[in-house]
């Protein structure tokens, strides 16, 4: 079974800062990590190799410094990569990011078809969660998002049944391999990499690819020109009035906020 | 079966990554063990990296390190509450090559240098705890990590595990400190720009300078405070020895609070904007703490071999320099084929031979006699500012009165013979 | 591209009910129509769902499309996107909107992917330049520290997905009239590829996206047991607890109780926010509630710009006093009633 996970490296939204005279990123306040739902996805994949064997790949579309999170995949169990970086592929939008992954994954699965292919949920940096969908459409092959749970596959007859969460509660569906599953933190927890990973890692080089090692690739699909959607404008969201704020010692106040709540007595089922 | 590397370095401070980078630069397979997200992430250091050690490692790295200021004036600061005595040396030759002194962020600079290591073939390991070493028939075989599946082997490990060395007290090296034998340095980065530090410090872009300050900064408690210059930040910081810090029921923030208030401080570093706070442990014990350093399999490099002069708060250098001996003394080894004691002790030799130990030796007395003789923090820098103070003030009196109702003051406070044998002693400890 | 017309909007629904969401964004979708000077259409799929669509046009709709099959008795990427790309290809409008639930961003991903046109995510902010016909589709980015807005000028139709919560539905108008369009399709379930096996809802907690009364605690509860402070809060009046992400991160209270950008968006009757500062990517999860009150010690607190009641000060201090009091006075209260 060979599995892969696309992984993406995002700029550290927790401690980004934002210039507020330019609007723009401060790219120095935030370093780059492996997409933490992409971290998820590899687990995950890690766990269905313990359990049915096989051969888990992570592909990445990014800058150079990417390998990092081809490298920190390895960590966590992966047992290769490929990194597609060229300076077409810059400035893409999901549509041009799932074709140039779908170009790559079909090169990829020349030198061994794919069974699987996992997404995480969504990168924190856009936070679209179109990508993975966006490829399954592009090779043909059933998508799956939002799952939490990976039951059962079945090799002979090629079936995986996977938990999908929906709104209030969840769903269980059966599909066929191969597929593309995007997962949710949920699936599993991260584990503490056991120390041979690490050092695996920090010797693993991934392959490199740039576009012209793909085929058959339609340049006006890829980066800027290819991305129907652009940025018109950035603004720091309009700043909200604000209300009253109250006087008097505490216990005054507690008392006004009660006297309101009184006034929508019927909201409250005390007991 | 678990991976044999020729050498393991658990730690990437400087003189754990100065071991690794010149091992595998002579083609030894290394592996290096860090406990923080990246090398440096939680290190802490004044800030003062001192040219000649690096130099012996990386010629010119000047050219690519993340380097803040070449450092070209030197301040010493005899502070008392509302004055200071203060002399030091600015000199426009540091801010050319070769240089002298760089103002360093840790942060920056030691994943710098680990990267280095990593390009001439190290294998660094981040985000790992080396838990204990793996010892078979009195021999240091390696080490065990808090990773799953985490023992790994080498014919030597190198102890680079910074100033509280939990796997040198593990071998019975050394033991816990005893309070005198530690301080504990409290410190800030503030952010300011670039415009405003060159203003307040009277420097250009590539210039830096530091403050060392003793006295009022410790509110008279034994220990020394500093003000580093770097391109767009300035690092504040004070410590004491544990001991006086916890006979003087001092909390270690309020001191910092204090110095960053203090009058003659509190203008430099003002409309900055604290960006980290840290604090640290330096070993304070110097010549007579020194460990045993050498072992069946197993070397201790830097602080954790308590290699600090206190006095001048030099640590790095002689971490690096510590940590290449033994680097040189491994490579000796691999070539004999031999890890044993006897023969790793040639590292013990070239450290006794090197500035490290004669400069530790030369001021091993220090810490004692100031930490025993409180006066001369308590008493004596106030007493010399008042002195400063009457001499420099305009009143019409000749200097030459001045000067003898300098003396009689300084005399009748303390008493000629005890301020005759106080100043003796201090220039015994530090000359 | 000149041929395309009209504002669409996705009606999501499930076992016969319409999701929220398509609601509020009929009530969105006509302002841009309106503006357009073009009508408003919904489009529906499922199984048996006919009777659905008057609702559609009740809350604003001018048209519904509608397509009907066994085969879509329950949610599949593969059978409603086709649905979704033969009405769309057929019919060939120019803004087309979705709810960001699973399902709407789900097929919307699809959707966009076989019409080779752009998708915004995650919209909160719809607006539309009437001269170049352009969507303006504006979202939070990077992490919700600023706001972006997104254009798609060469492709249609214009597609985004829209947050629950954001956008007010028009109340509903029994009067209103509209044009139903059935479409037929040709689908097996032969030939689908997944299988819904079941579908399990989870009673047990009641969303907090249904509560009216929400108390919601920020890091400044100090740790998990100053917490329980929250816990006592809602149980008195019977409210839904939230929890900031700092707070959910450190464990103090499960991730389904995480309100804000990454979590549930909610707009309870009365929310009360303690201990929190009132974060950009929290406030987008609760700035809609009707009643925001505020407790934090901090009087420069961010919470305080969208509260209508702000109470400065230490949440340990007032929140036991405010329990005591709404205590004596419901007791009071509900004495009163009996006599
Ligand atoms: C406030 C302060 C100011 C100073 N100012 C100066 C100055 O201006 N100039 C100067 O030269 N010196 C200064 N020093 C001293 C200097 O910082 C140290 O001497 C120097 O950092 C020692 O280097 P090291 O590599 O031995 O240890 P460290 O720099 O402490 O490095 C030890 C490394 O080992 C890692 N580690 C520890 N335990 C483990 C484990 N079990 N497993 C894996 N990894 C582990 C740590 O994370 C760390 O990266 C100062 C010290 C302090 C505290
Ligand atoms: C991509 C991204 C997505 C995010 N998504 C979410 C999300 O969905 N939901 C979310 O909540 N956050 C989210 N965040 C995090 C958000 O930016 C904030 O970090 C978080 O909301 C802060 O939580 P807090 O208010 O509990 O803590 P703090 O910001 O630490 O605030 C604590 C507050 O408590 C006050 N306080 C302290 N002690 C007391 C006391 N005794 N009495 C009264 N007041 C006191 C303090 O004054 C302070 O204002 C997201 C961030 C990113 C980058
Ligand atoms: N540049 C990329 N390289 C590899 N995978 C990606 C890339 N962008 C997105 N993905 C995958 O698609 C998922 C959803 O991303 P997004 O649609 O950008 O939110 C991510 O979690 C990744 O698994």
């Amino acid at each position: 079974m060979h599995i892969v996970v696309c992984v993406k490296q995002v700029p550290d939204t927790k401690i980004i800062k934002i210039n507020p005279k330019t609007n723009t990123l401060d790219r120095r306040s935030a370093p780059a990590i492996l997409n933490p739902y992409d971290a998820h996805a590899v687990q995950a994949a890690v766990k269905v190799k313990e359990e049915y064997g096989g051969l888990i790949s992570v592909l990445s579309m990014g800058p150079p410094q990417a390998v990092e999170i081809i490298k920190k995949s390895v960590e966590i169990g992966a047992d290769g990569g490929y990194l597609i970086t060229d300076r077409a592929f810059a400035g893409a939008d999901t549509l041009a990011t799932s074709y140039a992954l779908f170009k790559a994954l079909d090169r990829i699965s020349k030198d061994k078809p794919i069974d699987l292919i996992i997404c995480g949920k969504h990168a924190i940096d856009g936070d679209t969660g179109q990508v993975g969908p966006g490829i399954a459409r592009r090779l043909d092959i059933p998508p799956i998002t939002n799952v939490i749970e990976i039951s059962d596959i079945d090799l002979k007859i090629r079936k995986v049944r996977v938990k999908r969460k929906i709104i209030n509660g969840y769903e269980r569906i059966e599909t066929g391999l191969p597929c593309l599953l995007t997962v949710e933190k949920e699936i599993n927890p991260i584990e503490y990499s056991p120390l041979p990973n690490m050092i695996r890692a920090a010797r693993y080089q991934p392959v490199i690819w740039a576009v012209s090692d793909l085929d058959e690739v339609d340049r006006t699909q890829l980066g800027l020109k290819g991305s129907p959607t652009i940025v018109g404008k950035m603004f720091t969201p309009p700043k909200p009035e604000g209300g009253h704020v109250l006087e008097g010692t505490p216990s005054e106040q507690a008392g006004q906020i009660v006297e309101v709540l009184l006034k929508n007595k019927e909201l409250f089922s005390v007991n | 079966m678990p991976e044999k590397f020729d050498v393991i370095v658990v730690g990437a401070g400087p003189a754990g990554t100065s071991c690794a980078y010149t091992c595998a630069k002579n083609g030894l397979k290394v592996l290096q063990i860090e406990r923080g997200e990246y090398p440096g992430s939680k290190n802490v250091m004044g800030g003062v990296l001192y040219r000649k050690q690096m130099e012996e490692i990386i010629p010119e790295f000047w050219k690519e390190a993340p380097l803040e200021r070449p450092v070209v004036e030197q301040r010493f600061w005899m502070m008392d509450k509302e004055s200071a005595v203060s002399f030091g040396y600015k000199g426009l030759e540091w801010a050319k090559e070769p240089y002298n002194n760089f103002t360093v962020l840790r942060a920056k600079f030691d994943q710098w240098f680990a990267g280095k290591g990593v390009e001439a073939g190290v294998l660094l390991i981040n985000e790992t705890v080396a838990t204990e070493c793996i010892v078979e028939d009195g021999k240091v075989v390696g080490i065990k990590t808090d990773r799953p599946d985490g023992e790994v082997y080498a014919d030597v490990t190198v102890l680079a595990d910074g100033v509280n060395s939990l796997l040198g007290k593990q071998l019975g090296f050394h033991k816990e400190f005893r309070p005198d034998e530690v301080a504990l340095t409290v410190m800030e980065v503030i952010n300011l720009s670039k415009d405003k530090i060159n203003d307040r410090f009277n420097l250009e872009d590539n210039q830096g300078c530091t403050i060392e300050i003793f006295g009022d900064s410790t509110k008279g408690n034994l220990g020394t405070a500093f003000i580093y210059t770097n391109k767009e930040s300035i690092n504040i910081g004070v410590g004491t020895t544990l001991s006086s810090m916890i006979s003087s029921r001092m909390k270690p923030y309020d001191l910092l609070d204090y110095l960053k208030n203090h009058p003659m401080v509190r203008n430099l570093i003002g409309g900055g904007e604290p960006a980290e706070y840290l604090a640290h442990l330096i070993p304070e014990g110097g010549y007579h703490s020194v460990p045993k350093v050498a072992g069946n399999g197993v070397l201790v490099v830097g602080d954790a071999a308590q290699l600090v002069n206190a006095i001048h708060r030099e640590g790095s250098n002689m971490a690096m320099a510590s940590g290449r001996m033994a680097a040189e003394t491994i490579m000796e080894a691999h070539q004999a084929g031999d890890f044993s004691h006897e023969f790793l002790n040639a590292y013990r030799d070239k450290l006794y031979d090197s500035f490290i130990i004669k400069d530790l030796k030369k001021y091993k007395n220090a810490t004692h006699v100031f930490e025993h003789n409180p006066q001369y923090f308590k008493e004596y820098v106030p007493m010399l500012n008042r002195a400063a103070s009457k001499f420099f003030t305009v009143d019409g009196s000749s200097k030459k009165t001045k000067q003898k109702q300098i003396i009689k003051t300084m005399t009748s406070e303390k008493g000629t013979i005890k301020l005759i044998k106080d100043v003796y002693k201090a220039w015994k400890a530090v000359k | 591209m000149q041929e395309n017309r009209g504002v669409w909007v996705y009606i999501e629904q499930n076992e016969g009910k319409i999701e929220g969401v398509s609601l509020e964004l009929l009530g969105a979708g006509r302002k841009l129509a309106d503006k357009l000077e073009v009508p408003l259409a919904g489009v529906i799929l499922g199984d048996s769902i006919r009777h659905l669509s008057d609702e559609v046009i009740y809350h604003g709709a001018d048209e519904i499309y509608v397509i009907e099959h066994s085969v879509l008795k329950q949610y599949r990427t593969e059978s409603y996107m086709k649905g979704v790309i033969q009405l769309a290809e057929a019919y060939k409008p120019e803004i087309f909107l979705y709810g960001a639930t699973p399902n709407g961003k789900d097929v919307a991903s699809a959707v966009a992917t076989d019409l080779s046109t752009g998708l915004t995510a995650d919209t909160t902010m719809l607006d539309v330049d009437v001269e170049k016909r352009l969507l303006e589709a504006s979202r939070p980015a990077f992490g919700g520290n600023i706001m972006a807005t997104i254009l798609c000028k060469k492709h249609r139709p214009q597609m985004a997905t829209v947050r629950p919560k954001v956008m007010k539905a028009l109340p509903r108008d029994s009067s209103r009239k509209g044009r139903v369009i059935e479409e037929k399709m040709d689908l097996r379930e032969e030939e689908m590829r997944t299988k819904v096996l079941e579908i399990v809802k989870d009673v047990t907690k009641p969303g907090l996206a249904d509560a009216h009364i929400i108390v919601c605690g920020g890091k400044g509860m100090g740790d998990e047991r100053g917490f329980q402070l929250i816990h006592e809060l809602a149980d008195v009046m019977g409210a839904g607890v939230g929890g900031t992400r700092d707070v959910v991160e450190a464990g103090w209270i499960g991730h389904d109780h995480q309100i804000g950008q990454t979590g549930e968006t909610v707009t309870p009757k009365i929310y009360f926010a303690i201990g929190l500062s009132g974060a950009i990517q929290h406030l987008v999860g609760m700035k809609n509630s009707e009643t925001i009150i505020a407790i934090n010690k901090d009087p420069h607190a961010p919470i305080f710009g969208v509260s209508t009641y702000g109470i400065v000060g230490d949440a340990h201090e007032i929140v036991p006093l405010l329990i005591k009091q709404f205590k004596e006075a419901f007791k009071k209260g509900g004495e009163k009633t009996h006599a």
